[in-house]
């Protein structure tokens, strides 16, 4: 059965034919892939959405769905520096992420989300998409650090991605050098939260403005 | 063996080396004594632990080889140095000396890009075979694009 793709349909993005990061970022405001769901399952809900009454049902299925894909992200375990240390306490029972439904998983085909902790190495960045590229859809990526973020104290070395941004997509950017907990903690909230808004139509849905 | 016997030890032997330091004992030699002063270090001072071997870019003066070697038993540590001279980036191996000078060599043909005579297996050790230049040369530019990373 094929897949049907987002409409109107995108290229695949290839970072060589972008000219800057910003280019880039413009672009990934769109899920380029969108969430692939078979074309029997959109066929059924546009048959019940057509259905007098019937758009309850779905409205009532996708806020059903998100809050189930909000309430167990399993991050797949991806530490690649001083970050993962943080990242360990942060699964660890002191601050335990387990109570949000979140299971460190070490495999990537049964994660939602993976958390990049640390420096990404030009060496390393073909791996980490491979890990990425096996993770099912619908999935999410949180940049954690500075390193992850834009190259940190790396950035002006030979050997370093200045920022993991142009290897995957990422949706929540952690800052700090390393972030605390706390501070992951309150990332992966407001990666909830953005799942909770999250549509079939392959955009990426601004996150709620997060008051203290 | 003392600091002070090697010094003389290795002034009688090479008659160009310059010889200065107690701890470590620094040499300085041609590039063509390199082999042997390593030899003379091994086999004469007693020197078989192999510590470290890199290079040092002086930009205009060429690269220079550093390469420290000890005699754990005396306590004596030898520093031994060699001038390649402006544009050259081709040196004698230490790896018929020294066995673990091997993968030193190799990180320092990575990253310096200097091609070691003899080396049974001279290629990257550390950067991937698809890296192009020898970034810790001075004339290597930080941002050399390496797409679609950099």
């Amino acid at each position: 059965m094929a897949v049907k793709g987002p409409n109107p349909p995108v290229l695949t993005p290839v970072w060589r034919n972008f000219k800057d990061l910003q280019e880039w970022e413009a672009l990934h405001q769109k899920r380029p892939e969108g969430d692939k769901h078979s074309a029997l399952f959109e066929r059924v809900t546009e048959g019940i959405h057509s259905f007098p009454g019937g758009f309850l049902v779905t409205t009532v299925a996708d806020n059903f769905f998100n809050w189930a894909r909000k309430s167990s992200v399993w991050p797949v375990t991806f530490g690649l520096a001083c970050c993962a240390i943080e990242m360990m306490a942060t699964f660890a029972s002191r601050f335990d992420v387990e109570r949000l439904g979140m299971v460190p998983w070490a495999s990537p085909r049964h994660s939602d989300l993976m958390i990049v902790s640390g420096t990404v190495t030009i060496k390393m960045a073909p791996m980490l998409t491979r890990i990425y590229d096996q993770m099912p859809d619908p999935k999410w990526a949180v940049s954690m650090g500075s390193c992850a973020n834009s190259g940190g104290p790396f950035r002006h070395g030979y050997h370093v991605v200045k920022g993991v941004d142009r290897v995957i997509p990422v949706d929540v950017y952690v800052p700090g050098c390393p972030p605390p907990p706390e501070s992951l903690l309150n990332g992966l909230l407001l990666l909830q939260d953005q799942i909770a808004h999250f549509r079939r139509t392959g955009e990426r849905p601004a996150p709620n403005p997060k008051e203290d | 063996m003392t600091a002070d016997q090697a010094r003389v030890l290795i002034a009688e032997r090479f008659s160009g080396a310059q010889v200065d330091g107690a701890a470590p004992v620094v040499v300085s030699v041609a590039r063509d004594a390199w082999l042997d002063l390593a030899r003379f270090a091994k086999e004469t001072l007693g020197c078989r632990f192999f510590s470290f071997l890199s290079a040092v870019d002086w930009k205009d003066e060429g690269l220079e080889v550093v390469c420290k070697v000890d005699n754990l038993d005396a306590g004596l540590s030898l520093l031994l140095k060699t001038r390649l001279g402006p544009g050259v980036s081709a040196c004698p191996s230490l790896v018929p000396v020294y066995a673990g000078a091997n993968w030193m060599e190799r990180e320092c043909y990575d990253m310096f890009g200097i091609a070691f005579e003899g080396h049974p297996d001279l290629r990257r050790i550390l950067l991937g075979d698809d890296w192009v230049g020898h970034p810790l040369l001075k004339s290597y530019a930080v941002d050399t694009p390496y797409p679609p990373y950099r």
